[in-house]
């Protein structure tokens, strides 16, 4: 502490109001810089789908005859409906098992359990995505492909899409759980409401917002989760019927084709892309406002 | 007496609810985690940190993959430290919350954080391979990744910032310090701990990444001998053995293993420096 006394005694006749401006204004053209990331990534989306979006337009992406794009055909929705069916499945199963998750750690588990639980979710949620398919490929899949073949297929999808997003929802759910106040837990208690009927009637709800925050949270992950669905879903480009068929999901066809895609084609990929971007923010904004109020 | 057994039922089904997800998640994790160690752990030595890649990757080890990651990583937090610490200091300290640009900011922050990592590759691709003519290289990648790790660093480093007593800036401010001389001669230093903290997980968010990585650095497994060239990283290394390689799923445990180690340590040194160190260092002021 004394040196830096000493720096603003031989500092002080410096006008230190300019010195101020100068600092202010490298920070604002760093966090401008910053800012702009986002809008030159939805710039450049847009520059790269313009061809599609014009030669093939908008229509064509849900009426052509199918996805076959070294013939012109740009139909994507059967990806699409597979992207959905594999994120809905997830959140389906990781949306009740995440909250669960939540609620051992903190009305179940002893301190020493709860501190070993939340370790092991965190560690899971730090498993990088081409680890979990990996896994998946090797593991999993011939597991199904035992019971119902070929393995590859939407179930292999949604289990390692569970496995990735549960912490995404245990964590926000944890968090939110945290926020309910004590005096809430303890005035239900002197009511005399059992244990489960004060974390479902009483915590859960106080705490509701932020779960469907992180659930939503969740679901944009699941939708933009590239590399482990790739890996075990099977890729092929057709509308599921059961949950054994093997599906491709939007961001799988991207990985998969934009190596050697040209032309509409590229474009045509560039186009999917901008759609998950749009939905994954439509959905990150939503989440926002819920998490930015607890229990409101 | 019978609303009295639904309720002990509801809550014994509950609790078992609880307790059987509890062991299911724990059950995954521990199976993930015994599969990898029993198909990597036997692979790996010191030889195969340190050999080159042979045979597509089926044998030999993964020294120029080590090499072109951390060549990876060291440019993209090269240039998003500086970009993200100025963004966070001017976030945490020198505009209001309520501040139309803050507000844009925060907002394109938070939603850069949520944008899948494809759509960065596509981007990348794009901007800086295309575009910038960088073609599929090093630099290409290190500087999409930057772009990915972004939000993380200026969140952590504005929440350490943010941890910093506002007594201490009305101190500064007492003694005559101007806000620039506050910053770099108070705040920064206490702060220290978070803007590690936020490198750290800035490095592991780049090290998990495949999606973002696979049109921009590419696919290339030799020893990089430049940034201009292109280089495999681990996790992309990872990917093609398990995918495009048959007989390289031992070697790809092994590299599992290593990536995962790495991210375990990395962000354990993470939560160290932002929970401990800070806390230690605001306490004892």
């Amino acid at each position: 502490m004394t040196s830096s006394k000493l720096n603003i005694s031989s500092r002080l006749h410096i006008n230190t109001l300019q010195a101020d401006t100068w600092l202010r204004l490298m920070l604002i053209s760093a966090a401008t810089i910053a800012a702009g990331i986002l809008l030159l990534i939805t710039l450049f989306l847009l520059r790269e789908s313009w061809p599609a979006l014009l030669h093939v337009g908008l229509l064509r992406f849900t009426s052509d005859t199918g996805w076959h794009p070294l013939e012109g055909a740009f139909n994507l929705t059967p990806m699409l409906i597979a992207t959905f069916a594999a994120s809905a499945g997830a959140i389906l199963i990781a949306g009740p098992l995440g909250v669960a998750s939540a609620v051992f750690g903190h009305f179940y588990a002893s301190t020493m359990t709860a501190g070993i639980f939340k370790r092991i979710v965190a560690l899971l949620a730090g498993i990088p995505s081409v680890v979990f398919g990996l896994w998946g490929l090797t593991v999993l899949v011939p597991r199904i492909a035992e019971w119902q073949p070929p393995g590859a297929s939407l179930l292999a999808g949604i289990l390692i899409l569970v496995l990735m997003v549960l912490p995404t929802v245990a964590l926000t759910a944890e968090a939110a759980l945290n926020a309910v106040p004590e005096s809430y837990f303890r005035g239900a208690k002197a009511l005399g409401i059992s244990h489960g009927g004060i974390i479902l009637h009483v915590v859960i709800p106080a705490a509701r917002s932020g779960i469907i925050g992180g659930i939503l949270l969740a679901t944009a992950r699941a939708l933009g989760e590239t590399m482990a669905v790739l890996m075990v879903a099977g890729n092929v480009v057709q509308t599921p019927t059961s949950p054994f068929d093997p599906v491709r999901v939007l961001t799988a066809n991207i990985a998969l084709e934009m190596a050697y895609a040209t032309g509409d084609h590229r474009a045509a990929l560039f186009v999917s892309g901008l759609t998950l971007m749009l939905l994954v923010i439509a959905l990150a904004t939503v989440a926002g406002r819920l998490g930015g109020r607890l229990h409101g | 007496m019978a609303k009295h057994s639904i309720i002990l039922h509801r809550d014994l089904f509950l609790a078992a609810f609880v307790w059987s997800t509890a062991a299911l998640v724990a059950g995954s994790f521990i199976w993930l985690l015994s599969d990898m160690l029993w198909h990597g752990a036997s692979q790996l030595s010191w030889g195969f940190l340190t050999t080159d890649t042979e045979n597509a990757g089926r044998a030999g080890g993964i020294a120029p993959i080590m090499v072109s990651t951390l060549l990876i990583l060291t440019v993209a937090m090269a240039v998003a430290t500086p970009i993200g610490l100025a963004t966070a200091m001017l976030i945490s300290e020198f505009i209001a919350k309520d501040n139309h640009f803050a507000r844009v900011l925060g907002m394109s922050i938070d939603v850069l954080a949520g944008v899948p990592s494809i759509v960065f590759g596509l981007f990348g691709m794009a901007f800086f391979s295309v575009y910038l003519g960088l073609g599929f290289s090093i630099l290409a990648g290190g500087l999409t990744l930057a772009c990915m790790a972004l939000p993380i660093l200026i969140r952590t480093i504005e929440e350490g910032l943010n941890a910093v007593p506002d007594e201490w800036r009305k101190g500064a401010a007492a003694l005559g310090m101007s806000r620039s001389s506050a910053l770099l001669h108070i705040l920064l230093p206490t702060a220290a701990p978070a803007l590690a903290a936020g490198l750290m997980l800035g490095i592991g968010r780049a090290m998990a990444e495949t999606a973002a990585l696979i049109f921009t650095s590419g696919y290339v497994d030799r020893m990089p001998s430049s940034l201009h060239d292109s280089g495999r990283a681990l996790a992309v290394h990872i990917y093609d053995l398990s995918m495009n390689v048959a007989g390289g799923d031992a070697n790809a445990y092994a590299s599992a293993l290593v990536l995962v180690m790495m991210l375990i340590v990395i962000n354990n040194i993470a939560l160290w420096l932002a929970h401990g160190l800070l806390q230690k260092r605001m306490s004892t002021s």
